[in-house]
């Protein structure tokens, strides 16, 4: 069994409004150092290896996991794990 | 004229939209549950609003993947006329349909009042009933409604004449002050207005009354000229 973690984070340049309201919140806690806040998902997937297991993976990605128009992906796979 | 309202998990603005079209416009409609559907027989289809899979993942994105979708794809490429509204909008982006995508709106706050809309093309076959730049009056309700899409594909939509209606006084942050868009073809139009809560004046605006209508009558247009 392969575990799969799936990084989805906003394009450059696409507004992330959570982002920004973290980031006032952490300059209201005294956290005036952070410059920019970024909000994201992590998603994990489990399934057996396959050869093609990247280009499915990807496959998923573009087609439901994330959307192409406003977010990029990036996954690892990771090896002998039990979900 | 016969509409489908194609109802999933969460959807919650369907039975406004039946209400609409049985009783203020008086045509046939039915609520058809997204499992083992058949669209074969009906005119035209309705994409309502409300949360569908509750959001989950994307809005609108579980939804577009469902099997109903190939048939609602089927639909639009033999030219019939599909409108989504709010959650319906954001499931044709997801799907495709549309170009663009829906980013939570500007304040991160959910909005739900009327707005100021202008027509910005009263030519498609949704809005021939409406004038040329009217403004008319419809209400909101999202939290993700701020339409985000690339300067390629905002240029194409403005060249196009795609964007249909646009906010007077931007409310969430949409590109363009996009409040509604149309495929290519012109019969896939998507907002995030709800046309269907605007069908009585005791309610504030009857304003969504004339989109079904001008539907309509294009409908009995083509249907006479093909008869």
């Amino acid at each position: 069994m392969k575990k799969v973690t799936i990084r989805i984070m906003p394009k450059q340049g696409v507004l992330d409004p959570q982002g920004k309201a973290i980031q006032t919140s952490l300059s209201a806690l005294g956290f005036s150092e952070v410059e920019g806040v970024q909000t994201g998902k992590l998603v994990e997937l489990f399934l057996e290896d396959s050869e093609d297991i990247n280009k499915r993976v990807g496959e998923m990605c573009d087609k439901l996991l994330a959307n192409p128009v406003m977010e990029d992906y990036h996954f690892e796979v990771e090896g002998a794990v039990r979900p | 004229m016969k509409f489908a309202v194609i109802v999933f998990p969460g959807s919650n603005c369907d039975r406004d939209m039946y209400h609409a079209v049985i009783d203020v416009l008086g045509m046939e409609a039915d609520l058809v549950w997204y499992e083992h559907s058949n669209l074969e027989n009906y005119d035209a289809i309705l994409l309502p609003g409300g949360f569908s899979y509750g959001d989950y993942l994307r809005s609108g994105a579980i939804a577009s993947a469902s099997d109903v979708m190939q048939q609602i794809k089927a639909h639009a490429e033999a030219g019939k006329p599909v409108l989504g509204v709010c959650n319906g909008f954001q499931i044709l982006l997801e799907a495709g349909l549309l170009p663009g995508a829906m980013l939570p709106n500007k304040n991160l706050s959910f909005m739900c009042h009327h707005e100021a809309l202008a027509v910005a093309n009263h030519e498609t076959r949704f809005t021939t009933s409406f004038e040329k730049g009217e403004v008319i009056h419809l209400p909101i309700a999202h939290g993700e409604g701020n339409y985000f899409a690339d300067d390629e594909t905002l240029s194409e939509l403005k060249m196009e004449n795609r964007i249909v209606f646009t906010y007077a006084n931007n409310p969430n942050g949409s590109a363009a002050d996009i409040a509604g868009i149309i495929n290519g073809e012109g019969n896939v139009l998507g907002m995030m207005p709800h046309p269907e809560r605007a069908v009585e004046k005791l309610l504030g605006s009857n304003d969504g009354i004339r989109l079904f209508q001008s539907l309509i009558e294009n409908w009995r247009d083509a249907y006479a000229a093909n008869a």
